[in-house]
Order: C-alpha cells, then sequence, then structure tokens
C-alpha cells in the first residue's frame, strides 16, 4: 500500500465538504410536519435506499461527571424496544441483510440504514420504533456498558490514538470537545436506567433530526412514507441550547511511554469553526501544507526527501462550534525529534513566504476537480446533505464552491497562514518509548 | 492485503465482503496483440472513472531473502520515468482532480486513480508509461527502504492483532509462499537491493502479465481506443515463472502464543480451504456468514450475547487467493476474560456446525445478506472494479457472473459436508495474542 488510506481520506473529506462541479445529485428539501428537515437525492441507478439521520444529541450534552451517557444510548437504540427483543431486531434486519449502524460523536448521533428497495417498509418501521420506543433494558445496559469498557481499553492499544485522544485533552480542557465520547470506566458506572431514558426522551426529537435519503425513490414518496412510519414521534420540550465555551489550552509538550519501536506524533493546537470567513482560504493554504495526500509540503520533506515517515498530514478540523489544526505522523523513536522540527520549519516557512503560484493552482485544482468524484456513492452522498444541512450551508453550495476557493489568492494564503499557524501555541503529544525519544523542548 | 492495508482495512472489507454481482454482466473483454487484457464496465451513476491496472506479482512470487519485494518494487514506481519526474504523477493525478493509489498483495500488485472522464486519458498514459520506463531511481532507494521499513513498524510491528496474523500465517503455511508477509521481513526490507528490484521490474512488469479494469462513467470504444493508442506499443515479455509450490497437508493442529504489550487477548483460527475455483467455495461463504453475519449469527450471538466473553468476532472465507487459502475464525477476548475459554466456545459452535445441519431459515438469511450486500457492492465504482480484478487474478472475471446462482444452490446438506470436511482440528493453526504490560513511565 503505498499511498495514504481511504479511511482518513474519507473523515477528511467528510469534515472538509468540497463542492459539486458536475452534480448529478438533484437535492430536494423539505421540513416534515413533526420537525424533520428531509434532504433526498433520487438515485434510481440500483434498487436500495439509504437513510442517514443527525441527530443534535451528542456527547457533548451529557453533564459533567455523566461522560459516556449520550454514547451509551446511541448503542442501545436497536437493543430492544417495546415490541422487539435485541435478537429480534438482529434477526429483522439479518433477513433483509440490511445494515444498520448508530454512532455516537460531540456535536451528533448518527443512525444509518441501507436497506433493499423492496424492504424499505420493514427498515423504516424498525427505525421509527428504534427511535420512538426504546426501551433500555438494565441486562442491555450492562451489556453494553462492559462493551464500550472494553473498547476504551482497546483504543489504548493503538499508540496513534491515545496520541489523538492526549491531544484533545490538551487542546480543549474542562470542555466536552475535550472528552471522548465513551467516557469514563468510573462515569459509566454511574450511568443508569433513568439517565439514560430522560437523554432519550430529551435529545432523540424530530425537530433536533436531519434525514438524508438518498436512492431508488421520490422525495415526495419518501416524504409519505415518513410521515406514516414516523407518527408517533413528536416533537419535545425546548432545549436552551448553548454551546459550551472552549478555549484552546496552552503549549505544551505531553510524553507518554509505551514499549514501540514509532513514536506517534501529534501537535496542533486551535483553529476555527466551519463557519468562518476564512475557512477556504485555510483549506487551500492546508492543502499545501500538508492536506494534499503525496502533493504536500510536509510529505515531501518528511518522506520523499529524508525517509523519515510512511504517513505525515495535516489538518484543520472546523467543526460547528470548535475547530483546531493538527499535524500528525509517525517515526521511528530515534528521529522522533528530528521530525518533529521539520514539521516545524515547513510551518514557519509557509507563514513567512508566499506559496508559488503553481502550487496554489494546483491546491485549488484539486479541491474543486476531486470534489464530484468523491460523491461516488449513495452513501456519500446521504452524508454529505445533511452536513450542508447540519452547518447551514444551502442546498446552492455545491454550485458556489469551485468560486469560494477559486477567488483564494497567495495573499490570502499568507495571511491566513500568519493568523491560524501559531507555532508558539502547539501542543505536542509524543507517545513513544521515550528513552529512545529523547523529546527536547 | 489485509496486513498491508492496516488503517484501511475495514473500508476494504466493506466494498470487498459485499460479493458484487450482476445479473448477467455488462463486462467486456478486449485483449490487445501485446497480450495485454482489458475489462470494462461503464456504470454512469456517478462522474467518476476508476482505472486498474493489475500485475500478477506479489509476495507469492518472492523467494526466501528476498521478502518485501513486490511491496518495495511498488513504492518504487512512483519514482519516475524519463517522461515523468520522481513523485510527479501523484502531483498530476491530484491536480487534475484524481485520486491515486496503489497496494500490493500476496498476489497481485495495483496501481489505480479515480478521475473524470474528460482527465482520465492522463492516468492511462502515465501506466503506460511506467509500465516500461519506470527508472526505479537509485536517488531515492535509500530514503524510499526506510520509508517502507517505517510503514512495517506503523503497520505490523507496534500493531498486536497484525503482528499476530503475521506469525500465525507463518505458521499455518510452512512451505508455500504465503507464510511470508507482503511488506516483507524487517531484515529482508533492509537487505533488499536495486539490482534485486531491476530484476523483479524486467521479469513481472509487462502487458502480457498484466490486465487492466476500467469501471465507471466512459464510452467503451473511446476509452478503448486510448487504452490502445497507450499501451498498444508497450512490447510482449517473456513468459514469467510459474510459482508451482504446494502446501503439503497438514496433519495436526499448530499453536503459536504472541506476547506483546497490548490491552486485549485476541484469538486467531486458521482452516486451510480451497480457493474459488472449488465448487465448495460457495457453500464455505455462505458458512462464514452463518457463523458470524450480522448480530443474529451463531458465534456473535453466543460469545459476545450471551456469554459476554468477546467483543467482537469474525469468520472470513479468503477464497480469492491464487492458491489455496485459510477459512479463519477471529475474537477480540472481553478484558479479564480467558482466551481459552474463547477458544473452547468457538470449537464448541464449529462442532456443532459438522454435526448436524442448519436450519431452512438460517441459510436463507446468508443467502439474502449475500445477495443484498452484492447489491450494495455496485454502489461504487472502486468496489465493482477490484472485485472483477480479483476475480481476474484469481480465476477468470466470468465467475462473477455465476456467483450468485451459485450461492442459490448451497443446500443445508453442503453446509454440512465442507464444514465437516475444511473445519478439521487437525488442520488447524491457533494463534493467541496474550498482552503484557511493560513497566511504563
Amino acid at each position: 500500500m503505498k499511498k495514504i488510506v481511504f479511511a482518513v481520506l474519507a473523515v477528511a473529506f467528510a469534515l472538509s465538504l468540497p463542492a459539486v462541479s458536475e452534480t448529478r445529485l438533484t437535492p430536494e428539501r423539505s421540513v416534515l410536519e413533526n420537525g424533520v428537515v428531509l434532504l433526498t437525492s433520487e438515485q434510481r441507478a440500483l434498487p436500495m435506499v439509504t437513510l442517514h439521520f443527525l441527530i443534535q444529541a451528542g456527547s457533548r450534552y451529557d453533564a459533567e461527571g455523566r461522560e459516556g451517557l449520550a454514547n451509551l444510548t446511541s448503542r442501545l437504540l436497536t437493543y430492544g424496544t417495546r415490541d422487539k427483543t435485541a435478537l429480534q431486531i438482529s434477526e429483522i434486519l439479518d433477513f433483509i441483510g440490511a445494515s444498520l449502524s448508530t454512532s455516537c460523536g460531540q456535536d451528533v448521533a448518527t443512525v444509518s440504514l441501507t436497506v433493499l428497495k423492496k424492504d424499505l417498509d420493514t427498515g423504516l418501521n424498525l427505525l421509527a420504533e428504534v427511535l420512538t420506543a426504546s426501551v433500555f433494558s438494565p441486562e442491555e445496559i450492562e451489556r453494553q456498558k462492559q462493551s464500550v469498557i472494553a473498547s476504551i481499553r482497546a483504543k489504548d492499544e493503538d499508540p496513534g490514538q491515545v496520541a489523538q485522544i492526549k491531544f484533545s485533552e490538551a487542546l480543549f480542557p474542562r470542555s466536552p470537545y475535550g472528552r471522548q465520547v465513551e467516557g469514563s470506566e468510573d462515569s459509566l458506572k454511574r450511568a443508569d436506567r433513568a439517565q439514560l431514558l430522560e437523554f432519550y426522551e430529551r435529545f432523540y426529537r424530530p425537530e433536533r433530526t436531519i434525514l438524508a435519503v438518498v436512492g431508488d425513490i421520490s422525495h415526495q414518496e419518501i416524504a409519505q412514507k415518513l410521515t406514516q412510519a414516523f407518527r408517533p414521534w413528536k416533537k419535545g420540550a425546548a432545549i436552551k441550547d448553548s454551546p459550551p465555551v472552549s478555549p484552546p489550552g496552552p503549549a505544551n509538550i505531553i510524553r507518554v511511554n509505551k514499549t514501540i519501536t514509532q513514536a506517534n506524533i501529534t501537535m496542533g493546537h486551535g483553529g476555527v469553526r466551519r463557519s468562518d470567513p476564512d475557512y477556504y482560504a485555510i483549506q487551500v493554504m492546508n492543502y499545501i501544507l500538508g492536506g494534499g495526500g503525496f502533493s504536500s509540503r510536509l510529505m515531501d520533506s518528511v518522506r520523499n526527501e529524508r525517509g523519515l515517515a510512511y504517513s505525515v498530514s495535516s489538518h484543520f478540523s472546523a467543526e460547528k462550534y470548535v475547530g483546531s489544526f493538527a499535524v500528525t505522523m509517525q517515526t521511528k523513536n530515534e528521529t522522533a525529534q528530528e521530525a518533529i522540527r521539520i514539521a516545524k520549519e515547513e510551518i514557519q516557512r509557509i507563514r513567512q513566504e508566499k506559496v508559488k503560484d503553481q502550487e496554489l493552482q494546483d491546491a485549488q485544482d484539486y479541491l474543486i476537480g476531486s470534489f464530484p468524484l468523491r460523491l461516488d456513492t449513495n452513501r456519500a452522498v446521504a452524508n454529505f446533505l445533511s452536513l450542508v444541512e447540519f452547518y447551514g450551508l444551502g442546498l446552492g453550495y455545491p454550485e458556489q464552491y469551485p468560486e469560494l476557493i477559486r477567488r483564494v489568492s497567495q495573499e490570502d494564503v499568507l495571511r491566513v497562514a500568519k493568523k491560524y499557524l501559531q507555532p508558539e501555541k502547539l501542543i505536542v503529544v509524543v507517545v513513544a518509548d521515550q528513552k529512545k525519544a529523547q523529546i527536547q523542548k | 492485503m489485509r496486513l498491508l492495508l492496516g488503517l484501511s482495512f475495514f473500508a476494504f472489507q466493506l466494498l470487498l465482503s459485499a460479493p458484487l454481482l450482476a445479473q448477467t454482466s455488462r463486462v467486456q473483454e478486449f485483449v490487445l496483440d501485446n497480450g495485454l487484457k482489458v475489462l470494462l464496465l461503464e456504470d454512469h451513476k456517478s462522474p467518476a472513472v476508476t482505472f486498474q491496472v493489475w500485475y500478477r506479482v506479489g509476495s507469492r512470487n518472492e523467494e526466501d531473502g528476498k521478502s518485501g519485494l513486490s511491496h518495495f518494487l511498488e513504492h518504487m514506481m512512483f519514482k519516475g520515468t524519463n517522461k515523468v519526474a520522481p513523485e510527479e504523477y501523484s502531483r498530476i493525478i491530484a491536480k487534475n482532480g484524481g485520486r491515486s493509489n496503489a497496494f500490493t498483495t500476496q498476489d497481485v500488485t495495483v496501481y489505480f486513480a479515480t478521475m473524470s472522464r474528460e482527465k482520465i486519458g492522463i492516468e492511462i498514459d502515465m501506466e503506460a508509461d511506467r509500465m516500461a520506463n519506470a527508472l526505479l531511481n537509485g536517488k531515492y532507494f535509500e530514503p524510499e527502504k526506510k520509508v517502507i521499513m517505517e510503514e512495517r513498524r506503523l503497520r505490523t510491528e507496534d500493531n498486536p492483532v497484525s503482528s499476530l496474523a503475521e506469525v500465525t500465517a507463518a505458521m499455518a503455511f510452512t512451505v508455500h509462499p504465503y507464510r511470508r508477509p507482503v511488506v516483507g521481513w524487517m531484515q529482508d526490507v533492509e537487505n533488499l537491493t536495486r539490482e534485486d528490484l531491476r530484476r523483479h521490474y524486467q521479469t513481472y512488469y509487462a502487458p502480457n502479465n498484466a490486465f487492466i479494469v476500467v469501471v465507471g462513467d466512459f464510452a467503451t470504444e473511446e476509452i478503448l481506443a486510448k487504452i490502445k493508442a497507450a499501451f498498444g506499443p508497450v512490447p510482449r515479455g517473456p513468459m514469467p515463472p510459474k510459482v508451482k509450490i504446494e502446501e503439503p497437508p497438514q496433519s495436526g493442529e499448530r499453536r503459536i502464543i504472541l506476547k506483546k504489550e497490548a490491552e486485549l487477548p485476541f484469538l486467531l483460527i486458521d482452516y486451510h480451504v480451497p480457493n474459488l475455483n472449488s465448487p465448495d467455495s460457495f457453500a464455505l461463504d455462505l458458512l462464514s456468514v452463518v457463523l458470524a453475519g450480522g448480530r443474529s449469527s451463531r458465534l456473535y450471538q453466543d460469545l459476545v450475547y450471551h456469554k459476554r466473553i468477546a467483543q467482537s468476532v469474525d469468520a472470513d472465507y479468503d477464497g480469492l487467493s491464487m492458491d489455496p487459502s485459510v477459512f479463519s475464525v477471529t475474537a477480540q477476548v472481553m478484558p479479564e476474560k480467558d482466551p481459552l475459554e474463547v477458544e473452547k466456545a468457538i470449537y464448541d459452535l464449529l462442532e456443532r456446525v459438522k454435526s448436524e445441519p442448519v436450519n431452512e431459515r438460517e441459510l436463507e438469511k446468508a443467502k439474502n445478506q449475500i445477495e443484498a450486500a452484492f447489491v450494495f457492492g455496485q454502489d461504487s465504482v472502486f468496489g465493482q472494479a477490484m472485485r472483477t480484478g480479483q476475480y481476474e487474478a484469481t480465476a477468470r472475471w466470468q465467475l462473477l457472473d455465476s456467483y450468485l446462482a451459485g450461492i442459490r444452490k448451497v443446500t443445508t446438506a453442503d453446509i454440512l459436508r465442507v464444514a465437516k470436511k475444511y473445519l478439521d482440528p487437525d488442520q488447524r493453526t491457533v494463534g493467541v495474542l496474550m498482552p503484557i504490560k511493560e513497566q511504563n513511565q
């Protein structure tokens, strides 16, 4: 495997939301009676339908000391409703070969179903039950707690993940954005059925939900079916929703010792929100610095010239309420210090001199040209549409995107590099065999 | 591939474990005068075209002391030709809006790019160029060797489950080259020379030892003309040597324990099985789904749900390999649980499928899962190209057309028969990861 990883690209893509220059999406939008915002893209090529729910029920709504509740709620959705046991739900899904998955992030929880067209009604009825009539039985709660604890342990086994976790904690101290959605073994112990039910009742509500449907069905047809199947899903009480204030933590060096052969390095600082007007200039700048896969300065200087790492990249993650910048790389313990120095030099260089005209143009051409090609599956389209709505970009966004990228100038790139890359604020996390890595200030 | 893909492993699994079937295939086959086979599949649901060159060479073609040669060569193929400067290939693809990558498996080395219809000619020309004219530039040899050693550290040395898979394969196969890792043993990689690469390239990179797969939004005649113009002049090479090594029959269980810093124990049980050229392959596919397809499957229900001794389980039949490979059952063990208890529970379930037929509904459910996954798999042009290429590499792409029919014909008696035949305790190799905790800090 030469190049970097599809999974990583997919994530980067979800966050950076490039645009459609040659759109075949024909998206439609409406608001259902119960408040669900429905987005659709009719795709008739295959007899299948994907439904992607984005619900404002992420871990940032967890009260302090109750971390992990949102995640536990999301995991338990498919483990028992008033009419069906966990096993019955699995049997139904497996018998129609459907794939149903739930996940929990910091802002939103998601529920995704992909089903053959002929089984759509079965799938819809099950989704409606899951979202309105989950029961959270004590036995299932216990089972999921054990499973979450195991997954927290498993993360500890992956030095890259450990570096990521330590970085988030240091970047957003005392904020829900600095915590892991899973919570801790301690906080999980405190979660009980009453809390789960309360969270479910409060946050799993139609007016907090964006639903993207992509596949072999029209907007009108799916809207009718949804109205029918989701009749019991009613608006909830209004929630005062003030996003947490999350000032970034100070510069720091954090060392974690592990008996491993490579230093796993994550270094970065605060960034911008998705709504920041400089977002597009930042994406272009970051592409040149380290976002551009094999066509980036970090890749040239760390990997190609010196052979220090297999993978090195930088990323501006721009979420609805917070943002961050991070460089991620792995190198053998002994060269950790050198790799960090080179990454810092590249950060300095892009802040000091204008990028070349050719670099700018290549970055713009890639960002604009690659977008429609990335929306090459129904799932990718569903994810895209739901995020366009969540970030408030509007359905015209795909047509506007090329211009938003094209108008970024060399001066803009220099300006945003100076403003948003802050070497004096770098938090550097090194998970390594510390005796060999010998990281200095 | 499995070992090498590392992070992207799951993304690939999603694509590949969904066997794609076309009712009647729309794949068209052409063979150029120099022996290069071209497989074209038009699919206009998204504006993307995936172009792939498959070379019939992988770690299977390597010798002792030279492991990792095919993979090393894959990396060096990005170091330019007389027309394209080192690392320019990726840059040219990217600035034309495309994404490119390459990977090496036991059996094949594959290069690919996904671009728009207007731009795909750029990829075609550059692939034809490096089929014949790669410089394997000396100056980049040493840095790239370091990169590959970092890749091995990242994906294998510091990844306990990958390490387990590596040592278990080295024990399951005593003679056949599948016993060697695709990335190569560290010492071997270090010892490889420029001359090794040169010879490997000259022996295996020729139109008559490769084939092309193109899937997506193109017109057959137009793209075929481009392919002929670019690849037609590449001269035919001598026929590469055949691999004639057969793994001798195993008589008696083999066990290996890996002690490594990790959090959760992991269990890997390999049974020798034939590839998809055997009529038993359909029943083996279905057997893996009965055992571990979805949350209602036997292994999941028993080990994860009821006994709560495993965090996850899987059963995987690898029929897509050129030589006979393995049917593997894996389990991530819950914290504080005994891997031996998990192993015993797995054997109890395997004994059951060997002693009594699965029930009809269970078989129907497994068939439905495979059929649905097949349709879902057609959602991605890349996934379709992968599956077509794998079938062609292993046997013939035409077998894809009869795949679903083959699945539908399987009876409960067939499942019983193949379970008895292949899940033989004397035919298994068991790998156990035993976590140890190093003195930290």
